[in-house]
């Protein structure tokens, strides 16, 4: 659905997980930016439905891009830029605590 | 525009935890019944609720109060059932027994002798409750840091979701017939062709009895119909994280997880007049949590709030009816969560009755504060 523009896809590559599985991102993304690059419009499911749920403003207001990054739970995708090997995860209903 | 003058059976001042449920329980026996509410801007004692449905450690110079507390637990799960089966809310009330945790050997042995002194009083309900071993504590909340040493533990404790508490009693009030007046502060009541009127805006209201639920509002408005209710703003402040997955599955006195998997704290006791939150105050309410929970650190914190709750003089209930003016009742109280089964189904079949029998109420009388004090 998202397509980087020529000169954001000329960038540094930078290399994370998601759920495990290797992404390949561009140094100044955001996580939530990342996500969307590579194919990914849902990063989590909403603990009042279980409905899917993902980016949405990308400026922090909506909290609809909480992921878990490097354990630690409901960050908001789009206000963290990807660092190499950055383990990111989706969330499943409610934050686990302790994570 | 002024509204018609209309006739009620009663009028009941404050639309809160205390209002509805005695609107809620007179509307049930058939009352024809209005509810006035200020409004918005009013203090509102309702909002600094910890949605405690608590019994531990309650009746320390009143064991009748510890007695109409046990009474209103065990009429909880009746009043739970008849408003989901009335208006389909579900209360999420649980009573899987609640704690109030030390953090020190020295607020161990205070809470031990507290508790010691409270059985110690003639005329105090079982109530089951017990002191635990840092140990027993760990089987029941896996969850403690390593500062808690222990705590006190009672069966009857447990916690609701009150802002459905709330809801279902408005629902539940309105379905029933009830006429709910918002954002109409009452400005005068006065006896009137045997009954009382109401003034509150441009509302003229006429009832045959009116019932003072108004929290702090309740000594001004007493004033005019011969009731004394000498209260005053206690301030209570609250924080409340984001949704977690459930871990903490019993309430502490200020430490609870709701049914929807935030984490609620709220420890403040302040005499203060400005319903403000203070970070000095915050940060200590928070700390201790943490101390408590250790896991609690990581959640983020969605809101803080702070309230002005109901304080009488002694901390205990002040129900009456005027002598000066039959028909005049007062209800206040500070933990409106708790009682709101007794106000629903015991408090509102008495006043429907006309009269609050003095074995269950006499202690309860304003009446108490006018003892000489001994030489």
């Amino acid at each position: 659905m998202f397509q980087r523009l020529p000169e954001a896809d000329a960038a540094a590559r930078v290399a994370f997980t998601l759920d495990g599985r290797p992404v390949e991102a561009r140094v100044g993304d955001s996580v939530a930016a990342a996500l969307l690059a590579a194919g990914r419009s849902d990063c989590r499911t909403t603990p009042v439905s279980g409905a899917a749920r993902g980016p949405f403003c990308l400026m922090g207001t909506c909290f609809e891009c909480l992921v878990t990054i490097d354990g630690l739970g409901n960050r908001q995708a789009c206000q963290v830029a990807v660092r190499e090997g950055m383990r990111v995860e989706t969330q499943q209903g409610k934050r686990e605590v302790g994570r | 525009m002024t509204t018609a003058a209309r006739d009620h059976d009663v009028a009941v001042i404050g639309g809160g935890l205390v209002g509805s449920a005695v609107a809620w329980g007179l509307a049930r026996l058939g009352r024809r019944v209005v509810v006035v509410d200020e409004g918005d801007l009013a203090l509102r004692a309702s909002r600094g609720n910890f949605a405690l449905v608590w019994v531990q450690s309650k009746g320390l110079g009143m064991p009748a109060y510890a007695r109409w507390t046990v009474q209103s637990v065990g009429l909880w799960d009746a009043f739970r059932d008849e408003l989901r089966a009335q208006t389909g809310v579900d209360l999420c009330y649980q009573r899987p027994g609640g704690f109030h945790l030390a953090l020190s050997e020295a607020e161990m042995e205070r809470r031990a002798d507290l508790l010691a002194r409270l059985q110690a009083q003639p005329g105090m309900p079982e109530a089951g409750y017990e002191m635990l071993s840092r140990a027993q504590v760990l089987k029941m909340l896996p969850a403690i840091g390593p500062e808690v040493v222990g705590g006190s533990y009672c069966p009857l404790d447990g916690h609701v979701n009150s802002l459905r508490l709330l809801r279902a009693l408005h629902q539940g009030m309105q379905a029933l017939g009830v006429a709910y007046v918002p954002q109409a502060r009452v400005e005068r009541i006065e006896r009137r062709d045997g009954g009382f009127a109401v003034r509150a805006g441009t509302h003229d209201l006429r009832a045959a009895q009116v019932v003072l639920t108004a929290g702090v509002g309740n000594q001004a408005l007493g004033e005019s119909v011969g009731l004394d209710v000498p209260v005053r703003p206690q301030r209570g402040q609250l924080i409340v994280t984001e949704k977690a997955a459930p871990f903490l599955h019993h309430p502490v006195v200020t430490v609870r997880q709701t049914d929807e998997g935030g984490i609620m704290i709220g420890d403040s006791q302040e005499e203060r007049t400005d319903p403000v939150v203070g970070p000095a105050i915050l940060a200590t309410m928070a700390d201790r949590a943490q101390r408590m929970f250790p896991l609690i650190g990581s959640l983020n914190v969605v809101r803080t709030w702070a309230a002005l709750r109901v304080m009488t003089r002694d901390g205990f209930p002040i129900y009456e009816q005027s002598a000066t003016c039959p028909g005049a009742f007062v209800a206040t109280c500070h933990s409106g969560v708790t009682l709101a089964a007794n106000h629903a189904l015991a408090l509102a079949p008495a006043i429907a009755r006309g009269e609050l029998p003095a074995d269950t109420f006499s202690t309860f009388s304003a009446r108490r504060f006018h003892v000489p004090a001994a030489a």
